[in-house]
């Protein structure tokens, strides 16, 4: 579940942290930030382990904080491919089941990797499985807070760094003749209402398998 | 920054408990500085990863409970991360089992899963509350299940 990464990273001391030791006032700083943040195509960073090398401290001119270059390792939140991890139900929706693991909420289970056959009932917004036994089908529903055993099929990287003034300026193609003189700022496009946010770290996971799925199905 | 290597070294979720409660220890010393404005990320992240994984096997274990079980299973030949996700999850039963170890059913016969199972349960500790009244659980479902 958990990986140790190693980083390198200049970190900015402010003259007014002076009087702390360097190393605390380095791992203060790296926790800053980093801590409960996605680092693109690393994990879910979760906190500093250790500081491998401290080189010198520089101060430049302008500027009175001090600048070190620091190479550490961090406790990163990244399950491996096929890694089984257990979860809660946050909610179902049509596009599958959320889970969440309290640090980590993205994680989805699409409808194709439920046990099959499933079903969504609108009326409840719930999925559930129609397990068919000699006696008969039962539907056993997957509720919201139930725990639930998956296994991590994918993992989705979105890069969710800002993005410059151009991509609002591409509602307007055809408008060579414009270049040279700076265009009327077209009107933003309007938010759509409630604009959604994309994860940055995504898992998705599949409960096709015995074993999977919610605890109480296999809890004798 | 420059992630210089993205998988140094997996972890087991006993060390990152270990270490966060350490530091929790370490914070809660200094004071009034986890309360500024930039420290709130690290505290919720502490606070949520503390919660989830106080509720799995890895906060009843100890380094030494590891070392014992990581050599228990040397004869066993499973993957490194075979041992860690029982090492994890403390499976109790066969299907548990059969989900960590890859191909489990060419690779381990019964009886060698059976033997897991008991190694698993020996070495590491298992919730105390679970593990009492689920015998007398147990022995009701049986009777019912069989009518």
């Amino acid at each position: 579940m958990f990986v140790l990464v190693e980083m390198v990273d200049t970190v900015r001391i402010p003259p007014w942290d002076f009087h702390k030791q360097l190393n605390e006032a380095i791992a203060e700083e790296l926790n800053k930030k980093l801590a409960n943040k996605v680092v693109y195509n690393v994990g879910l960073c979760i906190c500093l382990y250790d500081v491998t090398k401290l080189d010198d401290s520089y101060i430049f001119p302008g500027d009175g904080a001090a600048h070190t270059k620091v190479h550490f390792r961090y406790v990163v939140f990244h399950p491996f491919l096929d890694e089984i991890l257990t979860g809660k139900i946050k909610y179902c929706s049509q596009e599958g089941v959320h889970v969440t693991m309290g640090f980590f909420d993205d994680i989805l289970i699409p409808p194709e990797s439920l046990q099959q056959p499933a079903k969504f009932d609108e009326a409840e917004q719930v999925w559930l499985w129609e397990y068919e036994t000699d006696e008969g089908a039962h539907d056993l529903y997957m509720d919201q807070g139930e725990e639930i055993r998956f296994r991590v099929t994918d993992e989705v990287f979105v890069d969710t760094s800002p993005t410059g003034p151009t991509a609002a300026q591409s509602d307007a193609p055809a408008q060579a003749g414009q270049s040279t003189a700076p265009p009327p700022p077209p009107p933003p496009p309007p938010p759509e209402e409630g604009e959604k946010k994309e994860a940055p770290y995504t898992l998705i996971g599949t409960i096709c398998e015995p074993g999977l799925g919610l605890l109480s199905w296999w809890n004798s | 920054m420059e992630v210089k290597n993205a998988n140094s070294a997996m972890l087991s979720n006993y060390e990152v408990f270990k270490l966060l409660t350490d530091l929790k220890e370490q914070r809660k010393d200094s004071g009034k500085t986890k309360h500024a404005a930039g420290h709130q990320n690290l505290n919720t992240i502490m606070y949520e990863t503390l919660k989830y994984l106080s509720k799995t096997p890895c906060s009843r274990q100890s380094p030494e409970i590891v070392k014992e079980f990581l050599t228990t299973m040397m004869p066993h030949k499973l993957t490194k991360a075979e041992k860690l996700q029982l090492l994890n999850h403390r499976p109790q039963t066969a299907v548990e089992i059969q989900l960590m170890v890859e191909e489990s059913e060419e690779r381990l016969s019964e009886e060698q899963i059976e033997d897991l199972i008991e190694t698993v349960a020996g070495i590491l500790p298992g919730d105390p509350e679970q593990e009492n009244p689920a015998s007398a659980d147990a022995d009701m479902d049986e009777g019912t299940k069989e009518t």
